[in-house]
């Protein structure tokens, strides 16, 4: 085969695996529950909208230490915590992490975590609507 | 702690001012009425479950992290107003001197005995007209945690109410309710606290709210009120306390007693139905939390009026009160964008100066001879006394309360920092949580 195939090949490929790549993310954030107000509010500043909140226990580092200013005596307590599940198309993930980072950063331990995940797929039960279109 | 400290000093200043000199007073052998002193025993109780129906009531009302806030301030004025009042709160209100107070001649209830005192109540130990009036004093301020619940510093709420009990209410139960108090020569009548209790406390609840300032992201996140049931069981709690409050404050069992029961019943039930209707009218559908809020104020409402008036007249005041404190809560407050938190305001002072107004309207000598004929029954002077007595209590208890609230603001703060407001006060002022997550 000629050298022009080969690259035609390859563009077309390129042009295929586009197509299939993982477009949208989920992001799974980790906050203090006194943080929830201004994270929301540096999320909406950045238009992001869509999200679910719960209310969670756990802990990573923080094992309870700064719980006892918060009321726990008890030191290895799972803490209150607040999760935040957003779903968003690649290019909004940069501002949503950036929002969380702003809103919930205090710079004491127990500010939380933020997790990235590929989103295979998303669909509006309404619209049957599937993928990027589905999620914003 | 410092806060603390400085309120234990304040607490030692205070008391050693009091502990003036004490006299006896005089006692004659008057002969105590057993059904009389058994009535007002049973609703000095009765009013002392009225504060905590009212905790129950306010803290269903605010958000989770803060219940306990409002439980700890409800209970922390059963605690310490009950002393105070002993020690020299009764003292100020009804001893016999004249003038901004009754002195300290019956501290540490001196002279304060088991005979009856003529001059209050002729049929019933002195003492037991003490206590059922010391409930009122206890209920009075824990009234006004409505208008700056989930915000204030606790060592600052604590002095607040020491000084607003002994600065403000004292001396304005003196005016109104004690032998010689200027307003009761006047002729204001106020059967069992529309002014003294109500206006008063809704007065220094709206300078309140205005002084501390609105809570933190309120327009972002409007709070909903974390339990209902809870609103709904403070109100029973209250509706049943009422009984003791209203128809106890004839001081005897008697028929101004009885129709004292009828009309706060009558009231309360007219004012919890006009409630519902108003929302079904304007919202669309009639509220649980609506019929509850009717309900106080229908019985804030007939609370000056209750001895005074008879049937017809309470239906008509618990209607039209539930108009009055609707408008007041959800048009004025919203519009004027005061932050009264749980409408201390909006129900107790609207509500207890529609009360004043309507015993001015419609007292009858033929409810009870010892009252007043008001405005519809020809005696159209009665309702401008009655506007004297709220206009009265209204500047003073504004005044008051300002110069209290900034007194304390300068010692302590009243405000807590945004963080502790943001976590909420059960954590950072007490260091309890109601409710888990998991058992």
């Amino acid at each position: 085969m000629e050298i022009g195939t080969y690259l035609e090949f390859g563009a077309w490929s390129l042009e295929f695996l586009k197509l299939t790549e993982v477009l949208m993310k989920l992001i799974i954030a980790i906050i203090q529950p006194y943080k929830l107000e201004e994270v929301k509010e540096e999320l909406y500043k950045q238009e992001i909208n869509l999200m679910t909140v719960s209310e969670v226990l756990g802990h990573g580092r923080q094992k309870g230490v700064a719980e006892v200013y918060r009321g726990s005596k008890e030191t290895g307590n799972l803490l209150r915590k607040i999760r935040l599940e957003i779903a968003v198309n690649d290019d909004f993930v940069e501002p949503t992490i950036k929002a969380i980072e702003k809103g919930a950063k205090t710079g004491e331990t127990g500010d939380g975590k933020i997790f990235v995940l590929d989103l295979r797929e998303c669909v509006r039960i309404r619209t049957k609507e599937r993928g990027s279109a589905a999620i914003g | 702690m410092n806060g603390f400290k400085v309120f234990l000093v304040m607490a030692f200043v205070i008391f050693g001012v009091f502990a003036g000199p004490c006299a006896f007073g005089q006692e004659t052998a008057l002969k105590i009425d057993t059904g009389d002193t058994a009535w007002v025993l049973i609703c000095s109780a009765l009013v002392m479950l009225m504060t905590p129906g009212l905790a129950f009531f306010y803290g269903g009302m605010v958000r989770k992290k803060n219940i306990l806030s409002i439980l700890m301030q409800c209970f922390i004025i059963l605690c310490v107003i009950s002393i105070q009042w002993v020690l020299f709160g009764y003292s100020l209100s009804f001893a016999p001197l004249k003038g901004f107070w009754g002195g300290f001649s019956w501290f540490g209830l001196n002279g304060v005995g088991l005979a009856p005192y003529a001059d209050y109540s002729s049929t019933i130990p002195h003492q037991v007209f003490m206590i059922f009036q010391g409930m009122f004093a206890i209920i009075t301020p824990a009234l006004i945690i409505g208008a700056f619940a989930e915000r204030m510093k606790f060592s600052a709420f604590l002095l607040f109410t020491v000084l607003w009990a002994t600065f403000v209410y004292d001396p304005l139960c003196h005016w109104v309710w004690a032998m010689g108090g200027w307003l009761r020569n006047m002729g204001a009548l106020d059967f069992a606290g529309g002014t003294v209790v109500h206006v008063n406390a809704g007065i220094a609840a709206i300078v309140t709210a205005l002084l501390i300032g609105r809570r933190k992201n309120l327009d972002s996140n409007v709070p909903a009120p974390h339990n209902l049931p809870f609103v709904v069981l403070g109100t029973a709690l209250l509706w049943f306390g009422w009984f003791g409050f209203n128809a106890g404050s004839s001081l005897g069992a008697n028929g101004i007693a009885a129709n004292a029961f009828v009309v706060t019943h009558t009231a309360a039930a007219a004012a919890g139905l006009s409630w519902a209707l108003l929302e079904w009218l304007r919202n669309g559908k009639p509220t649980m939390f609506g019929v509850a809020s009717g309900a106080v104020a229908g019985l804030v409402a007939i609370t000056p009026a209750a001895g005074f008036v008879s049937v017809i007249p309470a239906i008509v005041i618990g209607l039209l009160v539930s108009v009055f404190c609707f408008t007041a809560v959800s048009v004025l407050k919203p519009k004027l964008g005061y932050d009264d938190s749980l409408d201390a305001f909006g129900v107790h002072c609207v509500g207890g100066i529609w009360g004043a107004i309507a015993t001015g309207l419609f007292a009858s000598k033929a409810v009870n001879p010892l009252g007043a004929d008001g405005l519809f029954f020809g005696n159209p002077k009665q309702l401008l006394i009655q506007l004297i007595a709220v206009v009265v209590t209204i500047l003073f208890s504004a005044v008051g309360t300002l110069v209290i609230y900034k007194v304390v603001d300068i010692l302590l703060g009243m405000r807590v920092n945004e963080k502790e407001e943001l976590i909420g006060l059960d954590l950072t002022q007490h260091r309890e949580r109601a409710y888990t997550v998991l058992e």
